[in-house]
């Protein structure tokens, strides 16, 4: 600010702002970067030695709401995500039990098809390759639990579970989604990151959101600054042609 | 269309940029009309708030004629006049049911970068930053307005464009400031910031039936608007705050405080303003906040400090010990502007309160940098500046 009275630290701080300022967007790439860094190789040393140099507070408060590993990158990857959807239980269900509507709020998804209690999966990654694969249905509670897993030879053999359940005191209800990636040879992060990306847990959070997001008003919500699903190739907050 | 783009830091400029398009059933397209700079503005102009983007669209306070209806809208027509909340609430999730709108569940599709910086993310909002959604704002010829079906509230008579633009943010933001208060007979209400948000605040306690109102700047000029709006006033260069507000309470302090001011506050005592300057500059913390360590110094046992200054992170040397040990309540929030649209419309148009008082300046959007610098630096008088595209 101008106009303010102390010279000294006045020139002080326009010092260091100016440092802040260069320092910017180098401070933005290892906070975003950090919490999947963490997730996925543990703390080490580099990415802790970036936030120490660079505001340790400040950003480990930030970091403290990252989440621990689900498991070790070698074993398959595990990934959870809820979210209350302010809608009666049998609706939310019932949306979900059409696989063909999974799109409209899984963004790496492109299409699913069913036919005779077996679906088919189209996807396409960060990478923009296809994927395809067949996926059965193993459980199915009306109201409370779909359940499913990938047949023959998936690329990503995998499987998911979706939980419904009353939220207390009439809040609707709330959705649990369990996926579990299982390919061969181990490597889950680096098949996963295929097909979600390099924050895979962020993506089925997301997907959740526009789940609740479909459920509550219909469809998902867009702005001109955004680009789902990749969160950090985001574009100025202007009108697209 | 010619919009104001953030271009860096201390940096804004009118650029040619695309019309906007209904990209959701529930959107509008509005014409502006009028669009205001606010203080929220100055932080992202000054460079505090993360996740901008070179070229993004400011503004989140304006109004216009609607030109544009998705197909979900059915309540506002083209040619409708509107005055636009600065918030962006979806009007059916569980936040927006409990009047919560600018913590709305479903508005802000960057939802997971405001999480890492806040724990959840809050709504929506025009033209300010990618964390709040990557909304393009209003101060631009044209705005896409998404839920139109939920926020903008209908003009219907003859008031002037002055007197109800600021209905989509900072008249319902001091407002609030002052309900939070909870204001009884006999309150004395401290106000820190003598900006439009705090004149409002002013304005706002009495009419909630205050029996004194201090308002505290360093502005000579804006302690005078404070003062037609009631109050009393303090200068915190010449006097101290904290010793002048116990001898006009006669030692009870203040029975509410409200922090106008937010995470730039500027600090009488060098020593600490360079503390707080550099620790920010660094980014060992994101705010500084004097006005809020004063305001919880100051406030009377058992009473409350209502937080509407806009901070953005992480606080240093705050007084938990003050808050928990003398019982006080603190209180804070983006406005829930949509719930104040229609009661203040009503108080506006019964003559209550004329919400333009504030205006110092009127300027074309062409000439919105130099509308920036002088609300920044406080110069030539200037309290509030509306931009006219
Ligand atoms: N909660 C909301 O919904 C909401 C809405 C609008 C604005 N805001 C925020 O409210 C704040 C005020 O907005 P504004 O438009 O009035 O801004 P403004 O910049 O015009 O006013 C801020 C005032 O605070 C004064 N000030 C600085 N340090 C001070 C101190 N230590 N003690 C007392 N006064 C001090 C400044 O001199 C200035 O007059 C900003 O932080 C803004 O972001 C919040
Ligand atoms: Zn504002
Ligand atoms: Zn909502």
């Amino acid at each position: 600010m101008t106009g303010e009275h102390q010279p000294a630290s006045e020139r002080l701080s326009r010092a260091l702002s100016g440092a802040m300022e260069r320092m910017g967007p180098a401070l933005e790439r290892v906070r975003l970067a950090a919490p999947s860094a963490v997730r996925r190789f543990g703390p080490p040393a580099a990415v802790a030695g970036a936030v120490a140099a660079t505001g340790a507070g400040v950003y480990a408060a930030a970091r403290a709401c990252g989440r621990r590993p689900e498991a070790a990158p070698d074993e398959g990857l595990d990934l959870h995500a809820a979210v209350t959807v302010r809608r009666p239980r049998d609706q939310v269900y019932r949306f979900w039990h059409r696989f063909e509507r999974l799109p409209t709020f899984m963004t790496h998804v492109e299409s699913v098809t069913t036919g005779d209690g077996v679906t088919h999966w189209t996807a396409r990654g960060p990478a923009g390759r296809a994927v395809e694969w067949d996926a059965e249905i193993v459980e199915d509670l009306r109201d409370e639990v779909i359940s499913w897993r990938s047949t023959g030879t998936a690329l990503v053999p995998n499987s998911g579970t979706v939980r419904f359940c009353e939220a207390p005191g009439g809040r609707g209800t709330e959705v649990r989604v369990h996926l579990r990636y299982d390919p061969p040879g181990g490597r889950a992060g680096l098949a996963v990151a295929r097909l979600l990306g390099e924050h895979p847990e962020q993506q089925v959070r997301d997907d959740l959101r526009r789940f609740k997001q479909v459920m509550e008003i219909g469809e998902v919500v867009r702005s001109e600054g955004t680009r789902a699903p990749r969160l950090l190739r985001r574009r100025p907050a202007r009108p697209v042609r | 269309m010619k919009a104001n783009c953030w271009m860096g830091r201390g940096n804004v400029e009118v650029r040619e940029v695309p019309d906007p398009r209904i990209l959701n059933g529930h959107d509008a397209v509005v014409r502006v009309t009028s669009t205001a700079i606010c203080g929220s503005d100055l932080h992202l102009y000054d460079g505090f708030i993360p996740t901008m983007k070179k070229g993004d669209i400011l503004g989140h306070e304006f109004m216009g004629e609607v030109v544009e209806v998705g197909p979900s809208v059915r309540n506002l027509h083209v040619g409708d006049r509107v005055v636009v909340p600065f918030p962006i609430a979806c009007g059916r999730c569980a936040a927006c049911g409990l009047g919560l709108y600018s913590v709305c569940e479903n508005s802000n599709p960057n939802a997971g970068l405001a999480e890492k910086f806040l724990g959840h993310s809050p709504a929506g909002a025009f033209g300010h930053s990618h964390m709040l959604g990557g909304y393009p704002g209003g101060q631009a010829e044209y705005a896409r307005v998404p839920f139109a079906d939920v926020g903008p509230i209908k003009i219907e008579d003859g008031l002037a464009d002055e007197q109800v633009l600021f209905l989509s943010d900072i008249l319902p933001a001091g407002w609030m400031g002052a309900e939070m208060c909870d204001i009884k007979p006999g309150d004395v209400i401290a106000v820190w910031g003598a900006g439009p948000v705090g004149q409002f605040a002013v304005a706002g306690a009495y009419l909630m039936g205050a029996e004194q109102v201090v308002c505290i700047d360093r502005f000579a000029y804006r302690l005078r608007i404070a003062e037609r709006a009631g109050a009393t006033t303090l200068d915190y260069e010449e006097v101290d705050v904290r010793d002048a507000l116990l001898d006009l309470t006669a030692g009870r302090g203040p029975d509410a405080c409200i922090d106008a001011v937010g995470m730039e506050a500027h600090y009488a005592n060098p020593a600490l303003y360079a503390y707080d300057r550099t620790k920010q500059a660094t980014r060992l913390e994101t705010d500084r906040p004097y006005a809020l360590r004063e305001a919880v110094m100051t406030c009377r046992n058992g009473g409350i400090v209502a937080v509407i200054g806009l901070y953005a992170g992480f606080l240093d040397k705050f007084p938990m010990g003050a808050v928990m040990n003398r019982s006080l309540t603190l209180k804070a929030g983006q406005c829930h502007v949509q719930r104040y649209l229609k009661p203040l419309l009503t108080r506006i148009r019964e003559g209550d309160i004329d919400p333009s008082f504030v205006i110092t300046h009127r300027l074309p959007l062409d000439e919105a940098p130099r509308g920036y610098q002088l609300f920044r630096d406080k110069q030539d008088e200037c309290n509030k500046v509306v931009l006219t595209p």
